[in-house]
């Protein structure tokens, strides 16, 4: 500008105006792709194969079941997992060298695996290896333990993060005053750790809720089926979508909020 | 027995100290901390620890508890060998409290927890009793109604008082305090101060570092300055702060009695 005294000659646009306008140009991109797709879909037809209201009502009451049992295996499967994730997150920060090299060993196995191959190991390839084995609880131990034990990798490492996380003058605090290591860490560390790692933790009770889906690899009666396994029954006997949508929402029923609760605990760990 | 039993206990014509460190010496890898120090002190004195930053007088006051481990030397306190082979860390930290610059409150349990945590857990103290006793050390440090708040929902000063009444719940002999009241807002050292006056004239036996020359003045009985991990000077406050003999210790005071220079 060959004037570098007062104001430019062109006003030029203030950053809130180009904001706008960038806004602005980016809403009617989308009105347009909205358009396009409204104009281009087969509305008769997807809703013919999604919204069959009839269908959606001839699942209930059985439904309940099968989203009972989807939350009943997320909570095995979790509770198995915490207790055994604990346990190796304290091997893995133990002083004692073969404790941590069993935990890394378990933590690089159980999260490298993909769970599908883990409940496949623990539904065939363990029953053939030990004739006679039976799991407590039938299918239900076999899922406790067959999706607990690749989430409980995943906890292992969050917990011990947790665990690390804790600041050291509280250790210092707690030695002082006589604790043993051991009573140091279930009085101070462990409780501290935890709630430090309740926003993962509630991330993996999502995950493990959205796993549970692979329960059917095990062979599930009618009175044992999961959420996934029903809806995709009932496409198939229906020919029809509409069950694949409802099992949708009710998934969703339960990871939306529970994906809400771990934001809200993540911001209220920020705010301390 | 050969001797009948007295009625008055008589006591040795030199009570043994409380603390007895005798060449401490404490490296981290090449850096030498502490180079020989050796401290005697006896039942209900009160011992100040001054010197310039870096000087080792954290690392001297945490290996009283062993909180550091000594990389030479012996130490006795409380009456527990702290540097024998069979030492029981334990139970000899349990006579021997501690007071950090930071406070470390237990931040996930509420304030009367934070004091009656210690002897529940560790003395097995029961829970009626040892919160009965919690309450009262927290009347003692002047935090009352506050004993269901968490140690965020405290000033530094509240906090510095309630970490003082948790150390005094399991009945010390000894109290080490390692700047208690550095961290603190300049109108909230006061409190502290008073309640730490307050335990020296019950008799405690404290050390205590610290940069409140005034405090060392009015409540010490001897002070110490320490110096590239030795002790330079050693004697009464009136004797140290007022005379100090060595060229580093008048440097020293004068830069912490005239900051503004
Ligand atoms: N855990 C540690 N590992 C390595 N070096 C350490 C450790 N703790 C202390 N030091 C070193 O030891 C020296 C003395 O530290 P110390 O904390 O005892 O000093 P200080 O006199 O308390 O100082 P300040 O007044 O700053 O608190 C410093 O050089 C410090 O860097
Ligand atoms: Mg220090």
């Amino acid at each position: 500008m060959d004037a570098p005294t007062a104001a430019p000659a062109r006003p030029r646009m203030t950053p809130r105006r180009r904001r706008g306008l960038s806004r602005a140009l980016q809403y009617a991109v989308l009105a347009a792709v909205a358009t396009a797709l409204a104009v281009v879909a087969d509305w008769g037809r997807i809703a013919d194969s999604f919204f069959r209201f009839d269908i959606a009502a001839a699942m209930f009451p059985d439904v309940w079941t099968a989203f009972a049992n989807t939350i009943v295996y997320t909570l095995l499967a979790f509770a198995f997992g915490m207790v055994v994730g604990v346990l190796i997150a304290l091997m893995r920060v133990s002083e004692f060298g073969p404790y941590r090299w069993f935990a890394t060993a378990y933590v690089e196995i159980f999260r490298g695996l993909p769970a599908l191959l883990v409940l496949f190991l623990v539904g065939f390839g363990v029953p053939q290896a030990f004739p006679g084995i039976q799991y407590p609880g039938g299918v239900y131990g076999q899922v406790a333990l067959g999706l607990g034990l690749t989430s409980s990798a995943y906890i292992a490492e969050s917990v011990r993060a947790g665990i690390q996380a804790v600041p050291k003058g509280q250790i210092e605090a707690a030695r002082s005053l006589g604790m043993s290591p051991t009573r140091t860490m279930i009085t101070v560390v462990l409780p501290q750790a935890l709630r430090i790692v309740i926003p993962p933790l509630t991330n993996e009770l999502v995950m493990l809720t959205k796993d549970s889906s692979l329960v059917f690899v095990l062979g599930v009666t009618t009175a044992t089926m999961e959420l996934s396994k029903f809806a995709r029954n009932e496409l198939t006997s229906t020919a029809n979508a509409t069950p694949l949508l409802l099992g949708g929402l009710l998934y969703l029923l339960l990871t939306v909020p529970l994906s809400a609760l771990a934001r809200r605990l993540e911001h209220r760990g920020e705010a301390r | 027995m050969t001797e009948p039993p007295t009625t008055e206990p008589t006591p040795p014509a030199e009570a043994p100290p409380l603390v007895r460190i005798r060449d401490l010496h404490k490296r981290f890898g090449d850096n030498e901390v502490l180079r020989g120090i050796d401290l005697d002190i006896t039942e209900g004195e009160v011992v100040c620890l001054i010197g310039p930053s870096g000087s080792g007088k954290s690392t001297l006051l945490r290996c009283v508890n062993l909180l550091e481990t000594p990389t030479e030397g012996t130490i006795t306190a409380a009456g527990h060998d702290m540097t024998g082979p069979d030492a029981d860390l334990d139970a000899a930290r349990r006579d021997i409290g501690m007071v950090f610059q930071q406070f470390n409150l237990f931040s996930h349990l509420s304030i009367l927890d934070n004091v009656a945590i210690a002897p529940r857990r560790v003395c097995k103290t029961p829970r009626a009793e040892a919160e009965a006793e919690a309450r009262r050390r927290l009347a003692e440090v002047g935090i009352e109604g506050k004993e269901r708040a968490r140690p965020a929902q405290l000033s530094g000063g509240q906090q510095q008082r309630v970490a003082i009444a948790r150390a005094l719940a399991m009945k010390p002999r000894l109290m080490l305090f390692d700047e208690p009241t550095s961290a603190l807002d300049p109108e909230l050292v006061g409190e502290v101060l008073a309640v730490m006056k307050g335990l020296a004239a019950e008799g405690m036996t404290m050390l205590v570092v610290t940069h409140e020359m005034g405090f060392a003045r009015e409540v010490a009985d001897r002070v110490l300055f320490l110096d590239g991990g030795v002790i330079v000077e050693s004697g009464p406050p009136a004797e140290v702060l007022a005379n100090p003999r060595t060229e580093r210790a008048r440097e020293f005071l004068h830069r912490v009695l005239h900051p503004a220079d």
